[in-house]
């Protein structure tokens, strides 16, 4: 890290346009670095560079350009990237979208200090994720397991208790049979005050508010800063799992509104855009957040990361929810028709996917039949939704003996495995309800269950 | 070659401008910064060039040198590919992690392949042969692999000095009478392709263990497949299905834009698999690429070249290669990424116009052909990319243009996904256009009525929409005896034959032979289910067959003649049937 010595200040602002701000005739600029800006009134705002040429530097100003003049206005250069500043006291604090106490405290007084943008984990440094996280959730743990390191997306709708799910996430999250170090890191970016006391609310009723670092940007602080957020976020949380051992569990909500600042950044700067007006590098950008998921080998902890987005119109290929779903390791769904029946949490199972449930799950992790237990599970349910459609229009009558059992099922499926309020369910109570609505159906229409699991866990096997 | 220094005047994410560079070429390597990024020259443009950088550009500043080097970018290709995990850009990640650590830093460019490993070279010519471009000159043994090593592009003489024993891939082990040095390792620009002699026809079926791509929609060797879906429709999972079992001497797998996590699963996967035909750990015929997403962008879009580029010198050996890339639409975004900084006019949803061109240019790179040198070795790549259309919606320009390149089309089907049918092969949509040339290898390799089995259960199948949609109206009940043994067939082809899990033990790879007699089974049952139908017997009595329930189970046997087996169970349970009625 090279110290500055000399500061670069410049008076000459040519333009300013939306969030951006044009400098003229700076030199010695360098690219993604951090500027500070002085605004005739004295008050002082950052930003950052986003590209620059010979005569002129393009800064992305994070606290808003409202007051900034092409005159008077000074700009310094820093000459270093966003750092974050970290130390153990951390926990428990709370910081704005680009890092600084936002609780009223005291700075934080660094161990070190670290760029924000973090760089890429290399491929064969990565440990395999296979640690199985009981949420007490059976939507999720008994059929979209979620493990240690992995990445895993809440896509909600307006409305949809997404917030109520991810706190329940964060107070029973635990692996079995393991007593280690582990914290929270929520990152928000423009949600509501409401919706933030909410979590705030949430983790002091469980005790756990000295394990969480706080990262606000509320719908009324600057736009801007909210693509600085998840970065600051995430820092934090590398620090807490690769230099503290921690497990670590990140927060992020809503990506829907960190997107909606990258475009506003994007139409600023005139770029071309891709689908709706978000630009074309969304996919790497979003990337850069994402991967910063996972364990690294030989080290201890781990960062396991939980975004939530609310997906527009419910749109599950808008292009948020579509570009999250292709760099997230799954997607947990909801639906707004499963809420309006009273579904508590109202998981959409069919669309949910956790793609790294295979290695988390199983023989000495779970239990040896929960993989076949879940693929059943979810053929005999999407075969009973299909019949709910015809029997809409054909009537229950109409349908043969085996197809009233699969209508059955599904109905059956969604009251007592998906809703299960706050309830707070072990893995073996998930698979065992598993194995009592399965029993419903003829032992023949269990094909994709190994006939030695039937033998030993299918209720009519047991010795009453 | 004159190697010129110029200096940094504007940047822009990964694009950067340089002033003073006139007489570099394009695609030439430069160095840039003081850091000494990597990057390529993509737009000359009188006294400025325009570069794309390989790394991430943070922290450079305008005036910074950019020296340019006098050549492209070029992948070392020798023995030591095998097995090997590089970046988009052929950097060895596990050496860039002992050199830098857990994360992928800048500046640091350890060589392709490593120089001071000695490998064992035995000579398969002698002092005084002339030699000409590809001819064989001598042995490696690289895993089990016969690595051959041949007379680079454009280069012949006469043998004046050949050596054995042990060298490193740089010492000189063949000497031509005009003082021309051959070493193990040569370097070929990766955007450049491999010659070759003449192009071939593919006649050969790529086995690839799984039923519903050998069976109904299959590839052949130096053909072109591709694999569209939305996410969380298996595409992945089928990519790395394919790079496991497909029986190709040699495998390239891709990961250019994806997830580091899939990556480290392959890592730890691939050497604890054995490949089921020669008993050896996969990973010994893999080479693995991996630029995971949050790597720099441009070095994505190289990856595929590099890819290519080392699956083609093996198919100049003389083997069979395959080339998984996962996705090809992360690279597409690459490029548009890169258009976009450059200010090009964009296309269709902002790609750049010339992206039709580079895909196919991609693509053309597959093949089966007869490579130079004397012996005239026969060598393939088959190419398989995945594509990962925006919202599932295949009318996206990637999907388009790949659709007019690629011989085979596997549909993914987010509703079959959505209920665990996987793989979530659509069959109506899907098509092979390589069925007619692979006609006669059926029937030689497999049986002479393979395609009467395929094209019934094709037949069904498209049936069975057909009556779906009638039902959905009317109810099961409304259709006569005769459809609903259709409607019961094909979700026994469904569930019994096309579903397969990538996952079980068993069931992962199918052989050909236990392919043809699952099919025939389901099949011959449907048969006797209609003659039986004609004695007036009813379809539930005929559905509580206890063979059928055998059927159902027949994935989990490991043996194919066990699966023969059951023709004859069918036929006696039909008979006893008959004679109760």
């Amino acid at each position: 890290m090279t110290a500055v010595l000399v500061s670069r200040e410049y008076k000459t602002i040519s333009n300013v346009a939306g969030p951006l701000i044009f400098i003229t005739n700076a030199k010695d600029v360098s690219y993604d670095e951090i500027v500070r800006i002085y605004l005739p009134d004295g008050e002082e705002r950052s930003g950052r560079v986003l590209e620059i040429s010979k005569d002129v530097a393009v800064v992305q100003v994070f606290e808003g350009t409202t007051g900034i003049d092409n005159r008077s206005t000074r700009v310094i250069f820093t000459g270093r990237p966003l750092m974050m500043k970290l130390s153990p006291d951390i926990l428990g604090r709370t910081f704005n979208g680009i890092g600084k106490p936002r609780d009223g405290g005291p700075d934080i007084i660094e161990e070190m200090e670290v760029d924000v943008n973090g760089m890429p984990i290399n491929p064969v440094a990565r440990d395999k994720p296979e640690d199985f996280i009981q949420t007490g959730m059976s939507a999720i743990d008994g059929l979209n397991t979620l493990v240690r390191g992995q990445k895993l997306p809440i896509f909600s709708g307006a409305g949809l208790p997404a917030n109520k799910l991810a706190a329940q996430i964060g107070r029973q999250a635990r692996v079995l049979g393991e007593g280690e170090q582990f914290s929270v890191v929520f990152a928000a970016m423009g949600i509501t005050f409401r919706e933030a006391s909410f979590f705030t609310r949430s983790f002091e009723k469980s005790g756990a508010l000295g394990r969480v670092v706080f990262f606000m940007n509320l719908t009324n602080d600057p736009t801007i800063e909210r693509l600085t957020t998840p970065r600051c976020a995430l820092t934090v949380a590398e620090y807490l799992a690769y230099t503290l051992n921690h497990h670590v569990l990140v927060i992020l909500t809503d990506m829907i509104n960190y997107c909606e600042a990258l475009r506003e950044i994007s139409t600023a700067r005139e770029e071309v855009p891709g689908r709706r007006g978000y630009p074309g590098y969304m996919y790497t950008d979003l990337s850069t957040i994402y991967e910063r998921a996972g364990k690294i080998k030989g080290k201890k902890g781990s960062i396991t990361q939980i975004p939530i987005l609310t997906m527009p119109d419910d749109d599950i290929t808008h292009p948020v929810p579509d570009l999250t779903g292709y760099i997230t390791e799954g997607q947990i769904v909801l639906s707004r028709d499963l809420f309006r029946r009273g579904g508590d949490p109202p998981i959409d199972v069919l669309p949910c996917l956790s793609r790294l449930m295979n290695s988390g799950i199983g023989e000495g992790k779970t239990r040896e039949d929960h993989r076949n237990v879940a693929d059943q599970l979810y053929a005999s349910y999407a075969y009973g939704r299909d019949l709910r459609r015809l029997v809409a229009i054909v009537g229950e009558e109409a349908l043969t003996e085996l197809d009233r059992k699969y209508l059955k099922l599904a109905d059956e499926f969604e009251k007592s495995f998906i809703s299960q309020g706050d309830e707070n369910r072990g893995i073996q109570r998930t698979l065992e309800i598993g194995w009592d609505l399965l029993a419903m159906l003829p032992e023949e229409e269990l094909k994709r269950i190994n006939v030695d699991y039937i033998e030993k866990y299918h209720p009519g096997y047991q010795e009453v | 070659m004159s190697v010129t220094t110029g200096s940094i005047s504007r940047i822009s994410g990964p694009v950067v401008t340089a002033e003073g560079l006139r007489g570099s070429m394009m695609y030439e390597v430069v160095r840039v910064g003081t850091d000494a990024l990597f990057g390529e020259i993509i737009r000359l443009d009188k006294n400025e060039a325009v570069i794309q950088v390989y790394e991430d550009t943070s922290g450079l500043k305008v005036g910074e040198k950019v020296e340019s080097t006098g050549t492209q970018f070029s992948v070392a290709l020798g023995p030591g590919l095998l097995s090997s995990i590089y970046d988009g850009i052929q950097r060895p990640l596990p050496v860039l992690f002992e050199m830098s650590g857990d994360f992928i830093s800048r500046g640091v460019f350890p060589p392709g392949l490593d120089l001071n490993r000695r490998w064992s070279f035995t000579p398969a010519v002698s002092v005084g042969d002339t030699v000409k471009e590809g001819d064989l000159i001598g042995f490696v043994p690289e895993f089990h692999i016969e690595h051959r090593i041949m007379v680079p592009p454009s280069v012949s003489g006469k043998v004046a000095e050949i050596r054995e024993g042990d060298y490193t891939v740089t010492d000189p082990v063949c000497i031509l009478d005009d003082g021309t040095k051959i070493a193990m390792m040569q370097l070929w620009p990766a955007r450049k392709p491999r010659p070759y002699r003449k192009k071939m026809d593919p006649d050969t079926l790529l086995i690839t263990g799984q039923r519903i791509f050998d069976c109904l929609f299959p590839v052949a060797k130096g053909g072109t497949a591709m694999i569209p879906g939305g996410f969380g429709t298996g595409k992945t999972v089928a990519e790395q299905t394919l790079a496991k079992w497909s029986d190709t001497r040699i495998v390239v797998y891709i990961g250019c834009g994806e997830r580091g996590n899939e990556m480290t699963d392959v890592l730890y996967e691939f050497p604890e698999l054995i490949d089921p035909r020669t008993g050896l750990p996969l990973i010994e015929r893999t080479v693995l690429i991996a630029n995971t997403s949050n790597m720099p962008v441009a070095a994505r879009e190289a990856s595929i070249y590099t890819g290519i580029t080392i699956a083609e010198y093996y198919r100049d050996m003389g083997y069979d290669v395959a080339l998984m890339a996962d996705s090809t639409s992360r690279w597409g975004e690459a490029l548009r990424e890169i258009s976009g900084r450059l200010e090009e006019m964009p296309g269709e949803e902002g790609y750049p116009a010339y992206l039709a061109t580079r895909l196919a240019a991609f693509y053309e790179r597959a093949g089966r052909v007869v490579c130079w040198g004397k012996d005239e070795r026969i060598g393939s790549i088959t190419i398989i990319g995945a594509v990962s259309p925006p919202g599932g919606d295949f009318s996206e320009p990637i999907t388009q243009n790949t659709l007019r390149v690629a011989g085979t089309f596997w549909a993914l089907d987010t509703a079959l996904a959505y209920r665990r049918h996987f793989p979530s092969v659509n069959w109506i949509k899907s098509y092979s256009l390589y069925l007619e040339s692979l006609e006669d290898w059926y029937g030689k390799e497999v049986a002479e009525d393979w395609k009467d089995l395929r094209e019934e259960a094709i037949y069904l199948l498209q049936k069975e929409v057909e009556l779906q949609e009638i039902v959905q109206l009317v109810g099961p009940d409304a259709l006569p005896d005769s459809e609903k043994l259709i409607l019961e067939i094909s979700r026994m082809i469904r569930e019994d034959f096309l579903q397969q899990s990538a996952f079980h033990e068993i069931d992962s790879f199918c052989s050909l032979e236990k392919q043809y007699w699952m099919l025939k089974a389901i099949l011959t049952f449907h048969e006797m289910a209609k003659r039986a139908m004609n004695r007036g017997i009813g379809i539930d009595s005929i559905m509580q067959l206890p063979v059928k329930k055998v059927i159902g189970r027949m994935k989990e046997l490991p043996e194919a003649g066990m699966v023969e087996g059951h023709i004859e169970r069918i036929a006696s349970d039909f008979a006893s049937l008959m004679e109760e009625d």
